[in-house]
């Protein structure tokens, strides 16, 4: 099994005589049910594959129970890697290898359109022989039924390779299956090994060792029984610089520790929570707490307490949750308390897709609250944006006095991607609380006319006293139910917004900035699929180009500008639309994308919008597709 | 708290607060109303206990007794209704040097914030929780609250409040790590001082049910006991709520009840011919949650980078 590197242009030799051939990128699935370890294999094969230079994405495979039956299509869990020659920024489109631990969790990714004619499938073969006849059957069936749909499938002992050195299969086969791929995909088997120790370190060496014999069985086993050999070669071009790895959820993690927020208030909810399982594990370490509160308006409150105490707090959720945090959110505009506060959206209304993405709690949060609540709406589109947004968010909330809401999803929540390690600065720390005298004369609220900004006094400090509340108020937070007062403190509040979008600058146009036929408009983890196919598009001579969105609230500036340049604008979104041609829809009717609505409301431009909300990322080939007919109808 | 000088000049080496230090605005309650007993009487513990103004937060939620903030001179926070707790729970969590106060009515605390107020308990971090219970809500004029006694006309029930009244005592005596819990009638200023001074005093999360009287909107919560004090039981115990002879005097039932006995304060606060008043339960040795919540505030820049960035490299590739 020893790689012998030969720096030739075309191929490698791996093991025997088998040639490498060079592939640009190359996307691999690994299903199984619940709890065989998958995502472990999957993941590690990431972290192998960006250790050597290779761009990354993975995403989790993830059925809505914690334990569906075994071998039933719903209960498919497992991971998709994609890697290439390049920065990879999504999830693309059909797999082209799958190992499959059993034949029925393969239904259901066949539904998702998850494969296509060619792709290879290696399959456990236990079940051919299993006890039950049922299973026989259905073996035999699935095998006949994928051959049909063009798929290449290759039965294989696993399970029985496995059994040689572990007693049970269950555990263990992922790290065989992790030898196989890293084989067909000529990765050194040293990392891999490495990997391993590291993943079990905590368990000591009577774990490693039969973990990495699995590995290495696997290895040798593919080289034997499959002709599949394939090189990506490295893109990085500075190996030098330092890089990291997560996932969006962990991201916003070290963002949070790094922001210098010392208080973490959430209730669990998928697919959130794990930004919080992360931050436990590490958060004493920075003198941090994580307080689970009792339900989401406590975690709010809660959050919200402290921060008026003096450290801006951070909440974790996702949408069921920021509709019970709504009327604190509210309070803090109100009452001014910086506070940031992380939506990990998933799919909606009520519970929804609880584990898929969904980008639709973009107007939720802008106008969610009853009254007039300007605030701050921003939004990560990558992975690496999750942990600097937090320190942004942070910042801003305290700079404007002001909560600020960042969105994210399930996409970047599960999706892994490796990206250069964040140089921590001392100045993204929370400063330490101010309890020097606060200058009486000074009022609690002592709004700038011009930007609507004040300093807020901490209590600790002397003379600084006032209550802060939610009811109409003075500069010096009396109760004040009077015309006068109501009107002039909502100008100072919406004047914030008004002075940050003061401050930003236009956004920059993925393609032609001096305009062109069709100008697509994204926000958030879309950007990735969105500017991959108006690349390819772009290849082809296609007049099309992208641009993409980081601040909802305010809006960046310079957008009716930039939108008059092009024949048509259309935004691409993860939430609900109505098409255009359903039935008894018109141009009065018609439910636009969210964004589209902001955008069209904002700009008086008429704005299209192509949205779906089928739970999972928008894929560069459905998006190219939908650019394509778009095209063609403005230069028909 | 003047110090005298070697050359009898007098410096001032602390600062001294009188009642005035504690005012806030003027307080805007209903003539008679029984919030106005309890405000006087939380001036006279911070001024009996010298805190200085800037270290203390009242927290309240929304309701005519939720206003309490506004007429203390201290820092205030002004919640949402039925949300107090958490905000004061929240105050607490990282700044255990700010002296925190709940102000919380029977609406507020046992019906829109009834899960919160479980939990703070449970949490008992360092506070006192003032319930104004005047059985009924006040400031949306008369509905039925948790606490409206079975009958009682009000405009949600204009026939009669239809079930039985809850029972504040014993739910708050059935939470686990509940540390502290007393009930005292408003128009009884000794007891009310030395109740509120009491809880002031002991750490974790005082419970202080106060009966309340509300003249506007439901006089008849209050009268049995005022005008039949027999009605009411007074607990006495050298570890309980301290009383004057004159004070005792006006109890007619009276009986010992050691504070630390659980199972007899349970058994108090269930038997509802009476209504108690003293110190029913006190638990000193209760978990404090800010003991957790407020861990490495000492933690400098230089720790927290280093930390952060192991956090990074545990992610390196
Ligand atoms: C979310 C919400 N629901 C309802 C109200 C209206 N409201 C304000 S105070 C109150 C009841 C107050 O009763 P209580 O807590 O007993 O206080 P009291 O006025 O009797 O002191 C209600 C229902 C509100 N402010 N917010
Ligand atoms: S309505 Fe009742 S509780 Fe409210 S202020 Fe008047 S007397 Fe007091
Ligand atoms: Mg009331």
């Amino acid at each position: 099994m020893t790689q012998q590197a030969d720096n030739g242009d075309s191929a490698v030799q791996i093991g025997g005589n088998k040639t490498a051939a060079k592939v640009d990128e190359y996307i691999v699935e690994i299903v199984s049910d619940s709890g065989e370890g998958a995502q472990k294999c999957g993941q590690t094969f990431g972290n192998i594959s960006g250790k050597m230079g290779n761009g990354v994405w993975t995403v989790e495979i993830i059925p809505a129970e914690i334990q569906p039956p075994a071998r039933s299509p719903a209960g498919a869990s497992g991971i998709r890697i994609r890697i290439g020659s390049k920065y990879i920024t999504n999830m693309g489109n059909e797999a082209e290898l799958v190992v499959a631990f059993n034949e029925q969790v393969l239904f259901s990714r066949i539904a998702n359109g998850a494969y296509k004619e060619g792709t290879i499938v290696l399959l456990e073969n236990k079940w051919e022989t299993d006890p039950d006849e049922k299973i026989r059957n259905q073996y035999t069936a699935a095998v006949k039924e994928f051959a049909e749909h063009g798929l290449i499938v290759h039965e294989l002992p696993i399970e029985e390779a496995c059994l040689k050195i572990v007693s049970n299969a269950r555990k263990g086969k992922n790290m065989f299956v992790l030898g196989m791929i890293s084989y067909i995909f000529s990765r050194e088997p040293d990392l891999g090994r490495k990997e391993i120790a590291n993943t079990f370190a905590h368990k000591g060496d009577k774990v490693i060792q039969p973990n990495i014999d699995l590995f290495d069985s696997g290895y040798a086993f593919a080289a034997e029984r499959l002709d599949y050999l394939w090189e990506i070669p490295p893109y990085t071009t500075d190996t030098t610089k330092p890089t990291i790895i997560t996932n969006g959820n962990q991201a916003v993690g070290l963002g949070v520790m790094a922001a210098g927020m010392e208080l973490i208030s959430m209730y669990p909810i998928t697919p959130a929570t794990s930004a919080t399982h992360y931050v436990a594990d590490v958060f004493d370490n920075v003198g941090g707490f994580v307080h689970q509160a009792e339900d989401e308006i406590a975690a709010m409150g809660f959050a919200l307490g402290a921060s008026f105490a003096g450290k801006t707090a951070c909440t974790i959720t996702s949408g069921p949750g920021m509709a019970l945090k709504t009327e604190l959110i509210g309070l803090a505009v109100m009452a001014e308390v910086p506070q940031v506060i992380v939506d990990v959206q998933r799919g909606g209304p009520s519970t929804g897709l609880p584990t898929k993405v969904e980008q639709a709690d973009l107007l939720s949060s802008i106008y969610g609250e009853p009254g007039d609540a300007p605030k701050v709406v921003i939004a990560a589109a990558t992975i690496e944006e999750c942990f600097h947004f937090v320190i942004l968010a942070r910042k801003l909330a305290e700079a404007f006095r002001i909560p600020v809401i960042l969105l994210t999803d399930a996409n970047l929540a599960t999706g892994v991607q490796p990206y250069t390690r964040p140089e921590l600065q001392e100045e993204w720390l929370s400063a330490p609380i101010d309890q020097s005298p606060w200058d009486d004369s000074v009022p609690a609220f002592d709004w700038d006319e011009g930007t609507g900004l004040s300093q807020r006094p901490i209590p600790g400090q002397r003379n600084g006293e006032y209550v802060l509340t939610g009811l109409s108020h003075t500069d010096r937070s009396k109760v004040a139910y009077d015309s006068d007062t109501n009107q002039t403190s909502m100008a100072h509040r919406s004047r914030k917004l008004a002075a940050l979008q003061k401050t930003l600058k236009p956004p920059k146009v993925h393609g032609d900035e001096a305009g062109g036929d069709l100008l697509i408009v994204g926000w958030g983890s879309t950007m990735g699929a969105i500017e991959e196919s108006v690349d390819i598009l772009r290849g082809q001579g296609k007049s099309i180009s992208t641009l993409h969105l980081r601040f909802l609230s305010p809006l960046e500036p310079g957008l009716k500008e930039i939108f008059s340049k092009f024949k048509k604008v259309m935004t691409v979104e993860i939430n609900y639309s109505d098409d255009p041609n359903g039935p008894l829809i018109t141009e009065e009717n018609r439910r636009y994308a969210q964004l589209a609505m902001m955008l069209r409301a904002q700009t008086l431009i008429d704005i299209d919008c192509w949205s779906v909300v089928y739970g999972h990322p928008l894929q560069p080939g459905m998006l190219q597709a939908e650019f394509n007919q778009r095209l063609d109808a403005l230069n028909n | 708290m003047f110090g005298l000088k070697a050359d009898w000049s007098v410096d001032v080496f602390e600062r001294y607060f009188t009642l005035g230090n504690y005012a806030g605005g003027e307080a805007r309650w209903c003539p008679g109303c029984g919030d106005f007993a309890v405000l006087n009487t939380v001036h006279r513990v911070l001024r009996d206990a010298q805190m200085p103004p800037e270290k203390s937060v009242v927290v309240s939620g929304i309701g005519c007794s939720s206003r309490l903030p506004h007429y203390v001179g201290t820092y205030g926070l002004h919640g949402l209704h039925g949300r107090a707790l958490p905000l004061a729970n929240g105050v607490k969590a990282r700044r255990p040097d700010l002296d925190v106060w709940v102000g919380t009515g029977d609406g507020d605390c046992f019906s829109i914030g009834g899960g919160h107020w479980l939990h703070a308990m449970r949490y008992n971090m360092d506070m006192v929780i003032l319930i104004f219970d005047n059985g009924i809500y006040g400031l949306t004029k008369k509905q039925t609250s948790p606490t409206t006694p079975t009958g009682e006309r009000t405009n949600t029930h204009p026939e009669g409040s239809l079930l039985p009244a809850m029972n504040p005592l014993t739910v708050t005596l059935g939470i686990t790590n509940v540390s502290f819990v007393a009930q005292v009638p408003d128009w009884n200023p000794p007891l009310l001082y030395e109740t509120i001074k009491a809880a002031h005093k002991h750490r974790g999360t005082s419970f202080v049910r106060i009966m309340q009287r509300c003249p506007v909107f439901s006089d008849d919560f209050c009268k049995p006991y005022q005008d039949h004090p027999e009605n009411m039981l007074l607990l006495s115990h050298e570890n309980g709520i301290p009383a004057a002879d004159n004070v005792k005097k006006l109890f007619k039932e009276q009986i010992e009840h050691d504070p630390s006995d659980w199972v007899e304060a349970m058994k108090i606060a269930r038997d509802e011919s009476k209504l108690p008043v003293g110190l029913l339960y006190r638990d000193p040795g209760a978990v404090v949650y800010e003991d957790f919540s407020a861990k490495g505030l000492n933690k400098t820049n230089e720790e927290k980078l280093a930390a952060i960035n192991t956090a990074l490299d545990a992610f390196a590739i």
